[in-house]
């Protein structure tokens, strides 16, 4: 116990009624690398909010449990707090200033200062910098990185790999650091940045720092950690020591069994062999999405799923062939190819598209359900118009004769047609984005995390009316979801994207191992060639 | 989940309920007139003044809604269209024109230039998004100190417009000399309990505010809102938004033209050079006022606002100076309340802290 | 060879464009002394250093906010009724002489920075729009000063209607106040003639940057910017040349205007002030703030308490400012003076070559003399190409708000190309509002 640097014991952590952490202790030792690893959703930024006291959790309802540092119970209610205590982290974005010199980005707010004249009278704030020690300052912990780079450059224009390693200096330069946290640190890093930040981090750990790591590649995990924590739906699965296990292993633990939603088996589906649609070194920029080369096919009938870790791309490729984010490469979509970066064309087409983001893109809050059910079609395809001499007016008698039969067929909780959409439950507001994407009578049906921010009851309802459309009208469908259960309890097969290209293809029956695996990258070498025709 | 769903209703209704700001004016607006009954002021002259001016500041209120909805902010380049309207009506006095023939050259010519001035400042704004407010002020500013140049050095040889010696026209442009003054309100005007009431001007107003209520149910105007509200949400339902921007600030332009000259003929002048300076400002005041704010507004709140604001200064004045003569009260109240409740929208506007 | 001076020609070009505003107004001021063939230099320097110590300090007092990222403050116009509320207090009482503005200073001061304090609460509200803010709430502001001067003194607050400074009715003050012996209070205690001033000033920096280049020769590998330095040296030695021949023919240059040389220390003591207090911890906050308000947040700055500082103390400078313009000037407009300040500094400063996000002293000062330059050669423009002077001021308005606006524009045009996405860099196709 007395070598334990951070022990956080049976902690539990509620939001709003609903337990995000149930009960969970960890463990650093001195020295110690210790891998936190879970899918999303799992815990670990909870954890690590609590850890450093961000206000989210006290304006929450605080947690239960308790932290020792050094075996001294602590109490960290502010990020300062923690700071105090010695707890760093490095952050996933970068923290940097582009516009500040090395060190004035090491020392941000942490600036050394001497008394002048004014500052005798007017008090701290008035003291000047004192630039020589900060570069002194700036140039040890940056030696401590084995960084050559000056400590008097500007940040803006350095390759990431260097800002990550500013950061980590400016970590360790904070006196009496014990434990640093790393948040997917090797996300943005190339392969040999990120060989040089897991050697470094094995430097710091000698020195007597204790390191918490979070990141999904099982491989780095297996290369530098000592132990292992795995979270899975706020439970702590499991400690391990990293010798005494395996990459497969790990991934099965991380995956488990959830509570699954059970999949009925199809009756009278006419699956052909005609393809929908065709990705070929398909490339999106969406921010924290991006999408860098995939190849994948549609056939016509058929409910594919898209799936993998959050920030690896899987919601970029809906977005993508929708128009919404620059986008290059082929998209044959019925065999003709698809214009690409123009929303207008893809809807004409025929693409239908459920946003993940619902309040952002999906919807008109402030509208009624009437003009968000038929906004893009009476856009786009002149529908739902009457026209009076050259003027087109809307036709408020069609549409609100169609939007009460789509209320009716999803099941819209409202008290009328002309409520306003921000004023529905989640699980009512993704149905009127159904809608709208039904009223455009599509032939292949986009969806993105349907059931995400929804009650249960909802998710099933609107998985449910998802495979109901397959079934009665034939329409294909793909699906992104960050819920793996989901995805298969309704799709044919389940592509797994990770770093922007599709990982794998696996059947919806595939074991936990194989799809955790997958969704950490860690079986790139074996599948690269085949799964993807292999269905 | 109920609850939260009961929550969002009384959100709702208080949303729609009438906004603070219109309230305080409307008291306010209140307590004058109740002040000016006391102080037994002629109330037939003051409300046939209020009725002028609610008819001929309405049309450039009405000129912020088709902006505001379209997601550029009020309207702050409100001069653009006003040295339009004005350009064309001294082109029509050089061209020998004079009465009614007068106002519709002027409409018409007015319409095809702010139709043309509109679509460039729409494309100005389409490459400066999210400065929108600041940049159409200064946009405006420059566009009324560029003119005063042309103003200035035009050939125009009319007697009725130019200065006794040198070139350039006068700084205000007497419009009974060319028999176009009050020519819209005298249409069908009557007199009832002593209260002149200028019919073609609020017919003119009224037939305005109808179609701007129209065209909002139209697909085109359906599109310039979602656009307003959420521009992402209609690129991603294939609309090009910046269009749809460009339309509805030359429509916007065209209003201020039309609502100049409506201005024009019902003061008597038409006023050249810095006169145009500060005009959006009380016109975007009125907006707010009437409940708008700096991304929704709505033709009802243009009425309110127009009516509150122009009531508000019309019997401050003769009230403010019964009681404390020799102030210039009402100019003092015009300025508080007008920026004040700019200032008030502007904390409103959801600010994007800056990266 | 070929590579490096393609390179050379895309960096001039660079400077070109980034200069674009500075080069249009030297070039117009040349275009004047080219056309108006009638007016001397003495009759330019004079009228330009004059405007130098008048405006000189206002457009420093812009510099701090700025940096701290709230943009161009229009909202200096509130320093400045501050300001002459404060003259207006100490008038009324008859107050004189040097003292009397030493008064006026320390009483604008707490009313200074009070507005200024509730201006930075505004733009803290109003984030992101805080410069249309600050060109309103000079307006509102307006309207409370006139609300004070023009009703409440005399309504609310007495004031004997024979008061030389109340209206003959006994209320408000009068459009304009007289400043007694306040005027040139601070002008009047030491005055030098100008061309002595250029020569030893000349001789005093020739000799510093001697001094700096021979020490920078000694060592290695120095860091000196040689080419400009030696333009400026050469500068220097031609100021010298040129106020020896004056000195010795005692021609026209001798009789510009003799320069004050305690408001010149005053503008150099803000130059100075404004340079250092970059150096000190707030400063660092400043521009910690300037460049990302998240990243300083989450460093555990207080964001909001640094804005309101860097507003205040621009507010208050402001007010300074406002009083060594108004001692200069003579007579108080009491309802007028201050309602061009924020927009005449603000334009001066982007003459300089500011930017809504960066600001130097380099760029306030050479911005007030190009800009003032402009000021003075566009009636002479106007009389002598068009025969109207007015022509010329109505020119003048327009580039106010014209380089107001086009720096304004190009900045966000800009801001917003950078943020568009692109799929890579080779690709030209950019998308802005996604």
């Amino acid at each position: 116990m007395v070598n334990n640097l951070l022990t956080m014991k049976n902690i539990t952590k509620e939001y709003f009624g609903n337990k995000v952490l149930n009960n969970i202790n960890l463990e650093i030792a001195k020295g110690e690398i210790h891998a936190l690893i879970g899918e999303n959703g799992a815990g670990k930024s909870t954890l690590m909010n609590i850890l450093f006291g961000m206000p989210v959790i006290s304006s929450t309802g605080g947690y239960q449990g308790t932290i020792e540092i050094a075996g001294e119970p602590v109490h960290i209610n502010t990020p300062h707090a923690a700071m105090a205590h010695g707890i760093g982290m490095v952050h996933q974005e970068f923290m940097l200033i582009p516009g500040f010199t090395i060190t004035e980005n090491i020392k941000l707010n942490r600036e050394i200062t001497k008394e002048n004249i004014v500052s005798r009278i007017f008090g701290k704030q008035y003291e000047s910098l004192d630039i020589n020690k900060m570069n002194a300052d700036a140039r040890t912990a940056l030696d401590k990185m084995e960084m050559g780079i000056e400590e008097f450059t500007l940040v803006a224009g350095l390759p990431v790999g260097h800002m990550q390693f500013i950061e980590i200096a400016r970590e360790i330069d904070k006196t009496g650091l014990k434990i640093l946290v790393f948040d997917e640190p090797t996300a943005v890093l190339t392969e040999s940045e990120t060989q040089n930040l897991l050697s470094a981090i094995k430097k710091l750990a000698t020195s007597g720092i204790g390191i918490i790591f979070i990141s999904h590649r099982l491989d780095e995990i297996m290369q530098v950690s000592d132990r292992v924590t795995i979270l899975r739906d706020g439970e702590l699965v499991v400690t391990m020591n990293t010798k005494d296990t395996n990459t497969h292993e790990i991934a099965q633990l991380m995956i488990g069994r959830k509570v699954s939603f059970e999949r009925n088996e199809t009756k009278n589906r006419t699956l052909s062999n005609d393809t929908m649609l065709k990705l070929k070194n398909f490339v999106v920029r969406m921010p924290g999405e991006d999408v860098k080369g995939v190849d994948l096919e549609v056939k016509k009938g058929e409910i594919v799923g898209i799936g993998g870790l959050a920030g690896q791309g899987k919601l970029g490729i809906a977005n993508g062939i929708m128009g919404i984010y620059p986008a290059k490469g082929e998209v044959l979509f019925e065999g003709k190819p698809l214009k690409m970066n123009d929303p207008k064309g893809s809807i004409t087409a025929g693409l239908g598209f459920v946003s993940e983001d619902r309040r952002g893109i999906g919807l008109l809050l402030e509208s009624s359900i009437e003009l968000n059910t038929v906004f893009t079609c009476m856009q786009i395809k002149n529908s739902f118009l009457k026209r009076v001499g050259p003027i087109k007016f809307k036709d408020t008698k069609k549409i609100r004769a169609h939007t009460k039969r789509m209320i009716k067929e999803l099941d819209i909780r409202c008290t009328s047609s002309e409520q306003r959409v921000g004023s529905l439950s989640g699980g009512n507001q993704q149905k009127v984005c159904l809608a709208r994407a039904l009223t455009q009578e599509p032939k292949l049906l986009l969806v993105s995390e349907p059931t995400r921010g929804i009650d249960v009851g909802a998710k099933r309802l609107v998985l449910d009316h998802m495979k109901k459309l397959n079934e009665e009208q034939g329409i294909t469908i793909v699906m992104t979801s960050s819920e793996l259960a989901e995805l298969r309890s309704i799709c044919d097969r389940i592509a797994i994207i990770c770093d922007g290209k599709v990982e794998g293809i696996l059947p919806p029956d595939a074991s936990d191992a194989d799809f955790g695996l997958m969704m950490s990258g860690s079986k790139r070498t074996n599948t690269e060639q085949g799964a993807i025709h292999n269905v | 989940m109920s609850e939260s769903v009961a929550e969002r209703h009384t959100a709702d209704a208080s949303a729609k309920k009438i906004g603070l700001p219109t309230i305080i004016i409307g008291i306010f607006f209140l307590i004058v007139l109740i002040a000016a009954l006391i102080i037994r002021l002629p109330m037939p002259v003051l409300i046939s003044d209020l009725l002028r001016r609610f008819g001929m500041n309405g049309l450039l209120v009405l000129a912020m809604v088709p902006s505001i909805q379209s997601g550029t902010g009020p309207n702050f380049a409100l001069p653009i269209g006003i040295v339009c309207g004005l350009l064309t009506i001294v082109s029509g006095i050089e061209f020998g024109l004079v009465g009614i023939w007068l106002i519709l050259f002027a409409c018409i010519a007015g319409t095809a230039l702010a139709i043309a001035a509109g679509y460039l400042y729409g494309k100005l704004l389409n490459s400066i998004k999210g400065a929108e407010m600041m940049i159409a002020t200064y946009t405006g500013f420059s566009i009324v100190a560029l003119m005063s140049l042309v103003w200035l050095m035009v050939p125009f040889a009319s007697k009725k417009m130019g200065w006794l010696m040198g070139t350039g026209l006068r700084e205000t442009i007497q419009l009974d000399a060319v028999g176009a003054d009050s020519i819209i309100n005298k249409f069908l005007m009557f007199t009832i309990f002593g209260i002149k009431v200028p019919t073609g001007l609020l017919l003119v107003f009224f037939v305005f505010c109808i179609l701007m209520w129209l065209f909002f149910k139209t697909k085109t105007g359906i599109a310039i809102m979602a656009g307003g509200i959420n521009p992402r949400y209609a690129q991603a339902s294939g609309l090009n938004t910046d269009k749809y921007r460009i339309i509805a600030n030359i429509i916007s332009t065209v209003l201020a033209a039309l609502g100049i000259i409506l201005f024009s003929q019902s003061y008597g002048y038409a006023q050249l050079y810095l006169a145009p300076l500060n005009m959006a400002f009380p016109a975007v005041a009125a907006i707010l006022i009437g409940g708008a704010t700096a991304s929704r507004a709505s033709v009802s709140n243009v009425i309110i606002g127009v009516f509150l604001f122009q009531g508000l200064l019309t019997t401050s004045m003769p009230v403010a100076n019964q009681l404390f003569i020799g102030t210039d009260l009402s100019e003092i109240i015009r300025m508080v309340i007008q920026n004040g409740i700019i200032l008030y929208a502007l904390t409103q506007v959801k600010g994007v802290a800056k990266q | 060879m070929k590579n490096s001076r393609i390179i050379l020609s895309g960096k001039t070009k660079n400077m070109l464009a980034d200069n674009m505003v500075p080069i249009i107004f030297i070039a117009f001021t040349l275009l004047g002394f080219a056309v108006a063939r009638g007016v001397p230099m003495s009759f330019f320097l004079t009228e330009l250093s004059g405007r130098f110590y008048r405006n000189g300090f206002l457009v420093l007092s812009l510099i701090i906010p700025v940096v701290a990222g709230l943009g161009l403050n229009f909202g200096i116009v509130v320093g400045a009724m501050s300001a002459q509320l404060a003259l207006i207090i100490v008038r009324y009482f008859f107050i004189e002489g040097f003292g009397g503005l030493l008064l006026c200073f320390a009483i604008s001061t707490p009313i200074a920075a009070f507005f200024g304090y509730l201006t930075g609460k505004l733009y803290n509200k109003t984030r992101g729009q805080e410069m249309i803010a600050s060109l309103i709430v000079g307006f509102f502001a307006n309207g409370i000063y006139q609300f004070l001067l023009l009703f409440a003194v005399g309504v609310i607050i007495p004031v004997p209607a024979t008061h030389p400074m109340i209206k003959t009715d006994g209320v408000g003050v009068r459009m304009t106040v007289d400043m007694g012996s306040l005027k040139y209070s601070l002008e009047s205690v030491l005055e030098v003639s100008f061309v002595w001033a250029v020569l030893v000033v000349s001789i005093l920096y020739l000799a510093y940057m001697l001094c700096k280049y021979l020490r920078a020769k000694q060592m290695p590998l120095a860091v000196s910017g040689g080419k400009y330095s030696f333009v400026g040296m050469a500068a220097l030695v031609l100021c010298i040349a040129i106020s020896l021949i004056s000195i010795i023919t005692n021609n026209s240059l001798m009789t510009v205007k003799r320069i004050p040389v305690l408001t010149i220390a005053l503008i150099a003591m803000l130059a100075v002030f404004t340079k250092l207090i970059m150096k000190t911890k707030l400063g660092q906050d400043f521009r910690s703030i300037g460049q990302s308000q998240h990243i300083a947040q989450t460093n555990g700055i207080d964001v909001d308490k640094t804005r309101i500082i860097a507003v205040i103390i621009s507010t208050v400078l402001a007010a300074w400012g406002q009083l060594i313009y108004l001692q200069n000037m003579g007579t108080l407009n009491t309802y007028g003076a201050h309602n061009q300040i924020g927009m005449f500094s603000v334009a001066a400063l982007l003459v300089g070559g500011a930017s809504v996000s960066k600001a130097t002293v380099k760029h306030a000062f050479a911005g007030t003399l190009l800009f003032n330059s402009m000021f003075i050669m566009s009636p002479e423009i106007g009389q002598a190409l068009f025969g109207q002077a007015i022509l010329g001021e109505y020119f003048r308005t327009f580039m106010v708000y014209g380089v107001i606006g086009l720096a304004l524009g190009l900045y966000v045009w800009n801001a917003n190309r950078k943020a568009g996405l692109t799929l890579d860099p080779d690709t030209v196709e950019t998308r802005t509002s996604i």
